[in-house]
């Protein structure tokens, strides 16, 4: 079986470079037959990658321990569920998926433009194949996932059992968050191809955009989902409370992130103003060429990571991969800069333009400069000779300007005028969401608060989340008085109108509760103590008491757990069961927190275990404020991103250059 | 003064702005030093003032616990440390026996490393070694008491 594996994926690497080979050649010669027999290669390599994928699971659940992959990440008393996500437990097995994903998304692509964009397609196909190819030689000579275990090289040995998942990784979200990361990791790939393609053939007009609009906005959702899963594991799992540690892995997901956004906000410019096409076109490589990079970063080691991949040896072959590329992309881009021309020039710092334009500059900044930190020790190495890295604060220090900045911008940009803003324009507009602002601001401090950033991040969530509410009760307030619709349908018919507009402004609101949550990281509050059951201890306005001390044992682990109850004000709040677990293939402690989720805060306690000497449970308990808006905040951006999804009831035709977007605001509100 | 200026001046202002911001977040509070625990013993005590940050193997059985304060022997190539951590921040899973571990800290007079962070990764417990000598470990974790 292990042999139709490495042979399936043997034989789809070859069928990569045939369908590259007679993409370029059909496209050059003008074969029309090539060019579909490269497609149809890409059909195959599709089934053998899924072959290759279906025969590892299958080891993997029935317990197939004469493969090393098998042997080293599952065992019989896992669940299921985790066998199969062990196919992306480790290095092989995730590079493979990698490889399925790139496949059905090169399979999807191939099958929805059989019929169209037929002269970009060859090159679409070769982008995409090429890409293929290079992840399909990893598998199929460097780390290969059909290793079976052998004594000296001869005999296949059957070790009986396997060593089981990283106990780290046993848990909900890590089951699909690795998936979910890929999907939108790879999925860039697809807009990349067209507008590579795009730019090969000179293709008249943007149609590259139009065409991939839905894959950015897809893919972008699931990076994000990705994120914020990993984010969600990292503070319900890793028992240090937080949700974001800046580790270079963490690092390696957010920078093509944060290029995404930028290009999605800065393909509105090209749309409907012909403008930034060379920047759309940098953005989208740079977005496809960092989600490269992170998955390099993380396999490379060389970048030392707490969850980073072990070392090993294709590290070189990335960076080759990625010189060659780059090369090329930059070389093309330079060939074709009279067809990228701008079709306007930008003519206000004060308008929707330049505010796209700074959006995008902030964002690229940011990405720079997290770029820059997490390679610190490579480049302090090369320059200074000394390995230096920084750490979480130096990344707080330079991102939290940042994302306020962008919050800022959030809430200035929808409403300025295309072209240029004037100051009677700015007032209409600004007042009240500014007076809000400084009310928030004020009321906070008057509460006590004085944290700085704190107050700035709270009084700019209002201010922004004012500017929207109020574009949404203005375009309603329109459609009221026109149609005479009632509220609740007005809101949907003007959402259903330009969904992509009031989608993103959803997006927005999202990001504003996201926003709220992070700030509350600056009210955090922390205790560790060592205790006797029976013995209280106070924290914040909680009282916590462990009561008991329990263990047991089951087929996968042994557990022992502090029961701790947490009363306010005398009154019982709730009881929390903080467990530690010692797996017993792997032998790793794992602590399973328990925490208790409300709006306002959540109480979050860690049994770090029992004292060498005293014999005592040590406890750590903390209170966290507002995380659960980051949530919440996820659920919101979900909701906005599926609606920009949804097809514009009303197709808007824009004359380039004419002045568009203004049309809610003329109508003044009424009350 | 003509668009392109102004922008160009906004745009110089940000990034001005951040570098600066990114530059001068470079100092002691944030950067670390990569050191070997060889290249340590050899440091002046000036330069052991600086944060470091070591990398090496968990002495078996070195580890003990007592209440807030954490304490254990960092060895790498057979050259020892020791490290004690009462940081607020839970340790990492896989913070154990025999595990790779990078302390992050500062050097006590008494020759001490006192970690203000430290992550763990276990060493290559999870990677196959194909080519035999598969042996299965039977240890009984000490914590489980």
């Amino acid at each position: 079986m292990e042999n139709i594996g490495a042979l399936a994926i043997l034989l789809a690497f070859c069928l990569t470079i045939f369908s590259i080979a007679a993409s370029l050649i059909g496209a050059w010669k003008k074969k029309p037959f090539l060019i579909v027999s490269a497609e149809r290669a890409v059909i195959c390599v599709w089934g053998l990658v899924t072959l290759a994928s279906g025969l590892l699971i299958y080891a993997l659940m029935t317990g197939d321990f004469r493969l090393a992959y098998v042997a080293a990440h599952s065992n019989k008393a896992m669940p299921m569920i985790y066998k199969f996500s062990a196919w992306w437990g480790g290095q092989e097995g995730s590079l493979l998926m990698w490889n399925f994903i790139l496949a059905t998304y090169a399979l999807v692509v191939v099958l929805q433009n059989r019929r169209k964009h037929r002269e970009i397609m060859p090159y679409v196909t070769t982008t995409m194949m090429v890409t293929q190819a290079f992840f399909l030689m990893l598998i199929a000579f460097l780390v290969p996932p059909f290793q079976v275990l052998s004594t000296g090289g001869k005999a296949i040995v059957d070790v009986g059992d396997g060593q089981g998942l990283n106990p780290l990784l046993q848990y909900w979200t890590m089951v699909i968050h690795p998936p979910t990361l890929y999907l939108g990791y790879v999925g860039y790939i697809v807009p990349f191809a067209f507008a590579l393609g795009s730019l090969i053939t000179r293709q008249p007009g943007d149609s590259w955009i139009f065409t991939t609009r839905r894959w950015a906005i897809v893919t972008w959702l699931f990076q994000s989902t990705g994120i914020l899963l990993g984010a969600g594991w990292a503070y319900s799992v890793l028992g240090w409370g937080g949700y974001w540690g800046w580790d270079p892995v963490e690092n390696a997901s957010f920078l093509p992130w944060l290029t995404s956004t930028a290009f999605l906000h800065s393909v509105t410019m090209q749309e409907k103003k012909g403008m930034m096409k060379v920047w759309n076109l940098v953005l989208v490589a740079a977005t496809f060429f960092l989600c490269i990079f992170g998955t390099f970063l993380t396999r490379s080691g060389i970048v030392s990571s707490v969850h980073a991949f072990a070392q090993s040896p294709i590290g070189p072959y990335f960076v080759a991969f990625l010189t060659v590329t780059i090369a090329i992309t930059v070389l093309l881009i330079l060939s074709r800069l009279d067809y990228l021309k701008s079709e306007a020039p930008l003519e206000s710092v004060v308008s929707r333009e330049s505010s796209f334009l700074f959006n995008n500059l902030i964002l690229l900044a940011s990405c720079f400069a997290i770029l820059w930190g997490t390679l610190f020790p490579v480049i302090s190495e090369a320059i200074a000779g000394e390995k230096i890295s920084v750490d979480a604060p130096w990344f707080n220090r330079v991102n939290v300007p940042i994302g306020l900045a962008l919050l800022f911008l959030t809430g200035v940009g929808p409403l300025l005028a295309w072209r240029r803003s004037t100051p009677d324009n700015l007032k209409r507009n600004f007042m009240w969401p500014a007076l809000g602002m400084v009310a928030t601001i004020a009321i906070l401090a008057g509460f006590g608060i004085s944290h700085f950033y704190a107050l700035l991040s709270f009084g700019l969530c209002t201010f922004v989340t004012w500017t929207i509410v109020s574009e949404f009760f203005k375009g309603t307030m329109a459609i009221r008085q026109k149609d005479g619709l009632s509220f609740v349908p007005a809101v949907i018919e003007l959402t259903h109108r330009n969904t992509r507009r009031y989608g993103g402004y959803i997006v927005h609101m999202g990001i504003v509760m996201m926003f709220i949550g992070f700030t509350g990281a600056a009210f955090n509050q922390d205790t560790t103590v060592e205790v006797k059951v029976g013995d209280k201890f106070p924290l914040g306005r909680y009282e916590l008491k462990v009561t008991d001390i329990k263990m047991g044992q089951n087929e996968n682990f042994i557990w022992q757990n502090a029961v701790v109850e947490a009363t306010v004000d005398g009154k019982p709040y709730a009881t929390l069961t903080p467990e530690r677990r010692i797996y017993e293939k792997s032998q790793q402690p794992v602590s399973m927190v328990d925490i208790k989720r409300r709006l306002n805060e959540d109480l979050y306690i860690n049994f770090a275990g029992m004292g060498s000497e005293s014999q005592l449970p040590t406890i750590q308990a903390y209170v966290f404020p507002l995380v659960t808006w980051i949530w919440a905040g996820y659920w919101v951006l979900l909701f906005g991103s599926l609606i920009c999804l949804v097809p514009a009831k009303i197709k808007m035709q824009y004359a380039r250059t004419e002045v568009v977007g203004v049309s809610t605001k003329n109508v003044p509100a009424t009350k | 003064m003509n668009t392109t200026v102004k922008f160009g001046l906004v745009i110089a202002v940000v990034v001005g702005t951040l570098g600066w911001v990114a530059a001068s977040g470079v100092n002691e509070d944030t950067a670390s030093y990569y050191k070997t625990i060889s290249e340590i013993e050899k440091m002046d005590a000036n330069a052991k003032m600086k944060r470091l940050r070591v990398g090496g193997d968990i002495e078996k059985g070195s580890i003990k616990r007592d209440g807030k304060l954490v304490s254990f022997v960092l060895v790498e190539e057979s050259r020892k440390m020791n490290v004690r951590y009462d940081g607020n921040e839970p340790l990492p899973d896989t913070f154990r026996d025999g595990a790779q571990a990078l302390v992050d800290g500062r050097i006590e007079p008494d020759g001490t490393f006192h970690a203000a962070k430290i992550s763990a990764k276990c060493a290559s417990k999870y990677e196959a070694k194909p080519g035999g000598n598969y042996k299965k470990e039977n240890s009984i974790n000490e914590r489980a008491s």
